[in-house]
């Protein structure tokens, strides 16, 4: 009788479900999940709320995917940055190509049911945006140039859109506006995260702007971009798509998003610059959060006056 | 009679994470075929009315 191996770690997997959770960044699908929602919610026409459900499904499991594919890319990079290493693959957990597969059939899946029950204009939006945040962003630009997340931030932009099309069957003006704001608040979001982690990207030879540039001209430009956000924020209440509520709430959030991005440009060094930079990241993500909640609230209010 | 081949003998978190998993995936699976029941109920006698 030949004695029985037990099997050994690695070539069994061990990983668990929260490994493959894990895959999706959760965190980042639920902000794409929150903008596609409103997209979704402000497209004028009726859709049975079991197809919006289902959009939304498909388009939080399509960024998730897209998260897992660029995990399966990244895994060199994750495995040296510390604020990455601790994710599945370089923890050994999953391999690189079990994530590939993971995240292909996901996209796949997601794409064709999208397309199948809601719409296939949607479907290809998504297909798109999965398409540009792995191949265009992860495997072409993150590696290559500082303005990698500038058209990079063109995928997180997407969902309101694919929404507003889920709905309508088409593209107009208002979700090409939730568009632009994401993609001009994505580069102040980002690159002060991204002064914060300067050394782990440089360790990890990511070229983002802090490293190449220098954290001065990052600061100038955190500035410039926000100081661009807060008219394009207010311009669906200039253009008369959204209410008064909405560009009040623009304007305030915008300037103060300016005053923090100015904080940052002055502050330069120790902790006082890292504290700058950590409270302009965190009120980002509140910043775009209360807009795009502002606009779900008009709609439903809009709807209670009707 | 010859001897059996080889076979690999799962340790204990192996089986336990490969439970789990499969667990999840039949749950996934069969919300899968609640989602798609649903759907074929709300748009009807449509669902079948594309162009292919």
């Amino acid at each position: 009788m030949h004695a029985t191996p037990v099997a050994p770690a690695g070539l069994v997997s061990e990983a668990g479900v929260g490994d493959y959770i894990a895959l999706l960044k959760p965190r980042v699908m639920s902000l794409v999940v929150f903008t596609a929602l409103v997209g979704l919610v402000i497209a004028p026409g009726q859709m049975h709320p079991v197809i919006g459900f289902t959009a939304l499904l498909c388009i939080a499991i399509g960024a998730g995917s897209a998260g897992a594919l660029n995990m399966w890319y990244d895994a060199d990079i994750d495995a040296v940055m510390k604020r990455t290493a601790a994710r599945p693959i370089p923890r050994g957990r999953i391999t690189p190509g079990e994530a590939a597969g993971f995240g292909l059939t996901l996209a796949v899946f997601a794409v064709a049911v999208l397309g199948l029950l809601v719409s296939w204009l949607a479907a290809g939006l998504l297909a798109f945006t999965i398409f540009f945040y792995v191949v265009i962003y992860t495997i072409w630009l993150k590696r290559r140039t500082p303005q990698n997340i500038v058209i990079g931030g063109a995928a997180g932009a997407f969902p309101p859109v694919i929404g507003w099309a889920a709905v309508t069957g088409g593209i107009s003006l208002e979700p090409l506006l939730l568009f632009l704001i994401i993609f001009l608040w994505t580069p102040p979001h980002f690159w002060a995260l991204s002064l914060l982690r300067a050394d782990d990207y440089a360790r990890a030879r990511v070229p983002m702007l802090p490293v190449v540039a220098g954290p001065q001209a990052t600061r100038r430009q955190i500035l410039i971009y926000s100081v661009l956000l807060v008219p394009v924020g207010m311009a669906p209440w200039v253009l008369g798509y959204a209410g008064v509520g909405y560009g009040v709430t623009a304007l305030l959030a915008g300037v103060l998003m300016v005053a923090l991005a100015w904080r940052v440009k002055v502050e330069r060094d120790g902790d006082r610059a890292a504290r700058a930079a950590r409270t302009l990241f965190s009120y980002s993500i509140l910043y775009l959060f209360a807009l795009f909640a502002v606009l779900l609230v008009e709609v439903g209010l809009r709807g209670a006056a009707a | 009679m010859a001897d059996k081949p080889d076979r690999v003998v799962l340790t204990e978190a192996q089986k336990r994470s490969r439970r789990a998993r499969s667990i999840a995936l039949a749950l996934v699976l069969g919300a899968l075929v609640i989602l798609f029941y649903i759907v074929t109920l709300v748009k009807g006698p449509g669902v079948l009315n594309r162009p292919l």
